[in-house]
């Protein structure tokens, strides 16, 4: 019954207070998708760590329920757990340990019995074959990281969760990550990862979640928010002072400055129908001149900012394009 | 029950040891060695018998016993401390592996390396003294039960302490105190009445006693009464420990 279901995990009014006061998860309701690459995002102490480690049994819930494969993750700790696996966000590791032993420990703790070839070929898979004798201690902190996915996939888990994976490694190494995420999206391992860089989410996930203040508040396909992640700015620096906006322009969206010395047209560069080129010769044809012209796209934390206040006036507190 | 996960921790553990072999097996030795030449030798040779044994044959049972409990107790919480200290921890609590199996895979592992040591300084004795065990199953039954009883309180400890400090101060400042003044070196009657008295009050004491007996026949108290102690003792470990992953104490936020 439960492998043949959509979602693989359920979170039902998931709260988690740390102390006696300090709420890190508010309410949250997710499903995750059998499959699916979901990336979370949000700021530093949203809420994300706190997410993934009450899934993988790391952090003790205050209330609400989660599922595994329809599994409740309290009741039947050993399937639910077995079936995860876990790259944290700090690079943890017995330094003194080399990476074939630490990575065997790691199939042994979630219950699998030895399998070498199985080890040989997850280090293969993450160029640490030749490294699988070196101390951990020895190792790079790219390479390191990478230990802690071989670790994480070597019981075979079902389910990934990637924190901050690419966070502190290089443009090359970032991208063998994005390679090593659609690889296993292909062999059907369910991922999940937070994340802080916008272009990493557009580049691996199918669905995209927002967390701010411990709470959830927008989950949609990738698509539909890099439509809203793809609106610009032209900004027009004027040689002189504009006294108005010329009714020809009505069908563009124009702002003018306080000071008349700055106009700002905010567009879609997704849009199809949008040709930035018609906008410009319809200025010269007005003969609006200006000094200096430069483009600006919202930046993430701009993003998120926004997302909250629409958040605040949305009862539910969850948007979805759904 | 998750036995691979119970055998790679053990087999972990144990591999810290054969990475530290001259800190596990050689230091002992050479300090087990030293006791006896200057309590065996140069002290020992002016005190002819203590109880109808040798001094050197009468301290045996306290060397051991010291080892035991310090070994125990530095093995088990260094055990569990490190990966708390290291970040590594995280794997343990998100493995589908429960607190009983962590628990048998931390103190197997530091049981298992104390009662190897406990054997080896029982060599090294046998190399100044001449040895005599009168109940071997008995000798090995309360090495065994000692050796888990303060694994599981090492293992207590490693969970309590949250810097290294916490972690040293219990068997520098507590145990090594009472094994030396448990009898280990010295048989009580030789100590004033006030203090034979008090001497009863030392836990180390019951342990130290009864492990001499199963090599002598000499001991302080009943024999049944220092593996009750052992007895009880664990009972309150694995209870305490039991509370510890009931709510998730130090390890599970």
């Amino acid at each position: 019954m439960s492998s043949s279901s959509k979602n693989i995990i359920k979170i039902q009014s998931l709260n988690k207070v740390y102390g006696s006061d300090f709420e890190a998860l508010k309410g949250v309701n997710l499903d995750i998708r059998r499959g699916e690459v979901l990336a979370l995002l949000g700021p530093n102490g949203a809420g994300k760590t706190t997410l993934i480690s009450a899934i993988c049994g790391i952090v003790r819930p205050s209330s609400g329920v989660i599922t595994v494969d329809g599994h409740d993750i309290q009741r039947n700790f050993r399937i639910t757990r077995s079936l995860i696996g876990l790259v944290p966000q700090e690079l943890t590791t017995d330094s003194f340990e080399t990476v074939w032993n630490t990575v065997s420990f790691s199939r042994g703790l979630f219950g699998k019995e030895p399998c070498p070839d199985h080890i040989e070929a997850v280090l293969r898979s993450l160029s640490l074959w030749d490294k699988k004798d070196n101390m951990l201690r020895t190792l790079s902190g790219g390479m390191k990281r990478r230990v802690l996915i071989a670790k994480a996939l070597s019981h075979e888990p079902r389910i990934l969760f990637l924190d901050e994976p690419t966070a502190g490694v290089d443009v090359s190494l970032r991208k063998d990550m994005w390679k090593i995420v659609e690889d296993l999206k292909t062999q059907g391992v369910t991922i999940i990862l937070t994340t802080h860089y916008i272009e990493e989410a557009e580049e691996i996930a199918d669905r995209i979640g927002v967390i701010n203040h411990g709470k959830l508040i927008l989950i949609e396909e990738k698509n539909a928010l890099m439509s809203k992640l793809g609106k610009k700015q032209l900004l027009l620096e004027l040689t002189k002072p504009l006294d108005n906006i010329p009714s020809e322009f009505q069908n563009f969206d124009l702002v003018l400055s306080e000071d008349q010395h700055l106009l700002t047209y905010t567009f879609d560069s997704a849009s199809e129908s949008h040709d930035i080129s018609e906008f410009l010769i319809k200025i010269q044809s007005h003969s609006i001149q200006y000094k200096d012209l430069r483009t600006k796209q919202s930046s993430l934390e701009e993003i998120f900012v926004t997302l909250v206040q629409e958040a605040e006036g949305d009862k539910e507190g969850v948007i979805t394009a759904e | 029950m998750n036995i691979y996960g119970v055998i790679a921790i053990f087999n972990y553990e144990m591999a810290r040891m054969k990475r530290t072999l001259i800190q596990s097996i050689v230091a002992p030795v050479v300090t087990t060695s030293l006791y006896f030449v200057v309590f065996g030798a140069a002290i020992g040779s002016r005190i002819q018998q203590v109880e109808g044994v040798s001094y050197g044959a009468f301290i045996v049972p306290g060397l051991v016993m010291l080892s035991l409990l310090t070994n125990s107790i530095s093995n088990a919480s260094f055990g569990i401390y490190f990966p708390k200290f290291s970040g590594t921890v995280y794997e343990m609590l998100s493995a589908p592996i429960s607190a009983m199996e962590v628990v048998l895979g931390y103190v197997g592992a530091a049981a298992t390396k104390s009662v190897i040591l406990a054997m080896i300084i029982l060599a090294t004795a046998g190399v100044f003294i001449e040895l005599e065990i009168r109940h071997p199953v008995l000798m090995l039954l309360f090495v065994f039960l000692t050796a888990t009883s303060f694994s599981l309180f090492g293992f207590i400890l490693g969970i309590w302490a949250d810097n290294f400090e916490k972690l040293s101060v219990v068997p520098t400042l507590l145990i090594t105190p009472l094994v030396f003044l448990g009898g280990s070196f010295y048989s009580t009657e030789m100590l004033p009445p006030i203090w034979q008295t008090i001497a009863l009050m030392n836990p180390v004491l019951y342990l130290v006693s009864g492990l001499r007996w199963s090599f002598y026949e000499i001991s302080e108290v009943n024999v049944l009464v220092s593996l009750s102690c052992i007895g009880v003792f664990t009972c309150l470990c694995l209870l305490v420990i039991a509370i510890i992953f009931r709510t998730g104490y130090r390890l599970r936020a």
